[in-house]
């Protein structure tokens, strides 16, 4: 099979601004992604959560359109805006008619550089984060998952931190703190833009540089990195949540940065361990020999810092002792006997061949794009990512479930209707 | 273009090629789902669903998972009222695979006792995980209000003691029944060439034997003459609301007016109900997003009118910030269905709506997956051309019309409310004392 080939045009803008463009012709229209390096990570240390705020108010004003306008502006086109926050990102993302591009970009210019941030629109959002919030501390998936990081990733890692923040924080913000949080940490130097559909490279370039092209703002600090101390125990954590008819079990450790050598062996054993087909061992263990779940699956988001690996679980009360014990129990044969070379080989050959339908939509390269942008991969990432994963043998991948996996080591949260 | 074509028993093919990337998506879709359940076996259409990717005669239980993996392929189903469907999107070779796997599960199920027994607790398991969420919850329980008589009204994935009831036989017997090539629709779209898939559509489910169909179940849901109110006082940390109406069918030309109006009160969501889930609608200018978002009188709002075969309802979902009351936000989200239903929509509203919709068109069919869903959806519940035809009916729509739909459907009469109306928690997720 022949690997697709995105080649996408890569600029930089005289301010440090990041172009990637690639024109596709599969349907008019374009996907916009701006990712700006001014994810929660850069939340101050006495206020986790005031990224989040600010990503649900910088769309509501700018210095020269109200949220009014703005609204208007996105709905006559039929654009829904994202605009989400991750660990160390601060994403745009929309896809609109290709007829709409420049309209479209100049908005995103005025909302990304000029945000007014009013007071009564600020005062609007806290009350929709305080209840989205609020209707966290009742889902038991979002405070199993919110719990087991707080304990991989202990104060002051912000990996630990939810990233809306509390109840308390988010109330005392000000505008005035948002604004000055919006200057130091948006700048042309740590903004990356990539465009994905039916408009030509060039044509994008040269409305990025109309848009961005005079924003002349001083490079910011680089948020710290934290060091990570691993568990060195098994831990782990019961949240009794009566009112709730199963529980969610999430089970996990700290791993690897992005850029370890031990990546792509790490990814593939994550891979059939708890994604292949329907979840792979785990999958197999949990879901189909012993019907005990509606899913069961692992991820791996080795990142910037020392990414985790979750395993997760949905089970009910009744199950919970015997879940934890089949994962248990799979980590152990995992760790002692490793893959088979036929699971390694099926895993990578999904993998590779999965390429063509990760990269069909607009949405789908935009965001394959910045991924290696921000990552440093390379423009030619896609062409070289095979060559990568067959470059993996058996013993690397078993050596990556050695090195980061262990029944002793195991971080567990349990969140439902359940008490030991 | 898409190409129509009807195997001697019955199976309609259609075919459409998309050279824009080298894959296939293969949808298999029957005309049977949760409204063609009977009180006792509610649930089963899903569970029949979940029991076809168990194995088959020629797929051992052992070797369903790989197949279409090997080639970077994904796979997938799911049940709703009035449709089963799965799917396979994988790199072009497999198309022969994939033909072969939708003619094995149409034919050869085995549905050994074993993995029927295990498949119960995963079900229970899902419903359960539903049940965790309390405006899932909710609309469960205002569609279970707002139908009386038809089937609609019970949630597709069956109740509880149902589901702890029924026997493999029930399971198998319901397959029988009505996974016959007579009750599906086969669609193919992507990089192929459309002879070869019909010749290779014959080669695999050609000899598979019609069989008469059992009648459907005809009731016809009375009409509303007041309205209905649902109130669930559980432990929670968050108040929803939701309002639903009854509304036409797809098959209805009302259907269309009530797609503008459902854009102008809550933004354009779209047709797509496999790809709708990535992307919220455009809705900030929209009348409802202003009256309760905009004013702090809840944090999203939502409306879904789904094309269905049959009238359903057309259900509004609020959460209510924190601190503020229900009757507050129901009074707010009256007041404007009330002004839309005595002063209907205004120009520019009737543009933008129209913008929307058309803009939605194109984004949600920016797939082979995607847009054979839509081939499928549309050719099980009304025929294929309900699909082709939507940007002109859309641009068809007037002023009027949506008024006139307006005032017909948002009357107190034909209107179901449910509250979830939170009890307060303590840590543990215990009911607090109200002593």
């Amino acid at each position: 099979m022949t690997q697709p080939s995105l080649v996408p045009a890569r600029s930089t803008l005289d301010n440090g601004i990041v172009v990637l463009a690639k024109r596709t012709r599969t349907t008019p229209a374009v996907t916009i992604n701006i990712a700006i390096n001014a994810g929660s990570i850069c939340d101050p240390p006495d206020a986790p959560g005031a990224m989040y705020l600010l990503s649900k108010v910088i769309d509501r004003g700018t210095t020269t359109r109200s949220a009014d306008d703005i609204a208007e502006a996105l709905d006559i086109r039929g654009i829904s805006l994202g605009v989400t926050v991750t660990r160390h990102l601060f994403s745009f993302i929309c896809t609109c008619l290709a007829d709409d591009f420049q309209d479209v970009m100049t908005l995103l210019g005025d909302i990304i550089r000029t945000p007014s941030l009013p007071d009564a629109q600020l005062g609007t959002r806290k009350g929709e984060v305080i209840t989205m919030l609020r209707q966290d501390e009742d889902n038991p998936g979002v405070r199993a998952t919110e719990s087991l990081m707080e304990l991989l990733y202990p104060r002051p890692h912000p990996y630990g931190r939810r990233s809306k923040g509390t109840v308390d924080v988010i109330e005392n913000l000000t505008r005035d703190r948002l604004a000055a949080l919006h200057a130091a940490r948006f700048a042309p130097s740590v903004v990356t833009i990539v465009t994905a559909g039916d408009v030509d490279p060039g044509e994008s370039l040269s409305a990025i540089e109309r848009v961005f092209g005079d924003w002349k703002v001083p490079p910011p600090h680089s948020p710290p990195l934290f060091h990570l101390t691993p568990a060195t125990s098994r831990r782990r954590v019961d949240i009794p949540m009566m009112n709730k008819a199963q529980a969610d079990l999430a089970y996990g450790y700290t791993t690897m940065r992005r850029n370890d050598p031990d990546y792509y062996a790490c990814w593939l054993m994550n891979h059939a361990f708890g994604q292949y087909s329907m979840s792979g061992r785990l999958g197999d263990s949990i879901r189909e020999r012993q019907g005990m779940a509606y899913y069961a699956y692992s991820t791996l988001d080795a990142n910037i810092m020392e990414g985790p690996l979750l395993i997760r679980a949905g089970v009910s009360a009744a199950n919970i002792d015997r879940a934890v014990a089949s994962i248990d129990e799979e980590v152990h044969k995992l760790v002692a006997d490793g893959l088979t070379q036929k699971e390694l080989d099926d895993s990578r050959r999904f993998l590779i061949y999965a390429m063509p339908r990760a990269l069909e939509t607009n949405a789908g390269i935009a965001n394959y794009l910045q991924t290696t942008e921000f990552f440093e991969l390379g423009l030619d990432y896609d062409v070289r990512v095979p060559d990568l994963l067959r470059a993996v043998t058996l013993e690397q991948a078993n050596a990556a479930a050695h090195k980061y996996l262990s029944v002793d080591r195991a971080t567990i949260v349990i969140a439902g209707p359940y008490q030991r | 273009m898409l190409r129509r074509a009807t195997l001697d028993n019955g199976l309609t093919v259609l075919v459409q090629e998309e050279h824009t990337a080298p894959l296939a998506s293969v949808w298999c879709w029957y005309k049977v789902g949760s409204k063609d359940e009977r009180p006792g076996l509610t649930g089963v259409s899903h569970w029949v669903e979940h029991m076809n990717f168990k194995g088959t005669t020629n797929i051992p239980r052992d070797q369903v998972k790989g197949i279409i993996e090997q080639f970077g392929g994904s796979w997938n189903g799911y049940t709703w009222i009035d449709q089963t469907t799965y799917l396979e999107t994988a790199t072009k070779d497999a198309l022969d695979r994939m033909l072969f796997i939708e003619a094995e599960r149409m034919a050869n199920g085995l549905y050994h006792p074993d993995d029927c027994e295990s498949e119960r607790s995963v079900i229970i398991s899902e419903l359960h995980g539903g049940e965790n969420d309390p405006d899932q919850f909710l609309d469960q329980e205002v569609v279970a209000t707002a139908f009386k008589a038809h089937p609609y009204r019970h949630p597709t994935i069956g109740w509880q003691a149902d589901l702890e009831a029924m026997t493999r036989d029930d399971l198998y017997g319901f397959y029988r029944q009505w996974y016959v090539p007579n009750n599906a629709s086969l669609v193919i779209v992507g990089d192929v060439d459309t002879d070869e898939v019909l010749r290779r559509a014959e080669h695999h489910f050609g000899s598979i034997p019609a069989k008469l169909l059992s009648p459907r179940q005809t009731t016809v849901e009375p009409e509303q003459t007041g309205e209905r109110r649902v109130t669930i006082r559980k432990p929670g940390t968050a108040a929803y609301l939701k309002v639903a109406y009854h509304v036409p069918s797809v098959h209805d030309p009302r259907f269309y007016p009530l797609l503008v109006l459902d854009a102008a009160l809550t933004g354009a969501y779209g047709l797509n109900l496999w790809s709708s889930f990535r992307m919220p609608p455009p809705q900030r200018s929209t009348r409802l997003y202003r009256a309760l978002v905009g004013k702090g009188l809840a944090s999203a709002v939502s409306g879904s009118l789904m094309p269905t075969q049959l009238p359903f309802v057309y259900i509004i979902s609020a959460t209510a910030t924190a601190g503020t009351p229900l009757s507050a936000v129901e009074a707010a989200l009256l007041d404007e269905l009330n002004a839309v239903a005595r002063g209907g929509i205004t120009p520019g509203e009737l543009t933008k709506a129209k913008s929307q919709l058309n803009a939605r068109l194109v984004f949600e069919n920016d797939s082979v997956t995607n847009i054979a869903h839509q081939i499928g959806y549309f050719e099980t519940i009304a025929g294929v051309d309900v699909f082709t035809n939507f940007r002109t009916r859309i641009a068809a729509v007037t002023l009027e019309e949506v008024a006139d739909a307006a005032r017909q459907m948002l009357t107190e009469s034909n209107r179901t409310v449910g509250w979830f109306d939170p009890l307060p928690l303590d840590r543990g997720g215990n009911v607090e004392d109200a002593a």
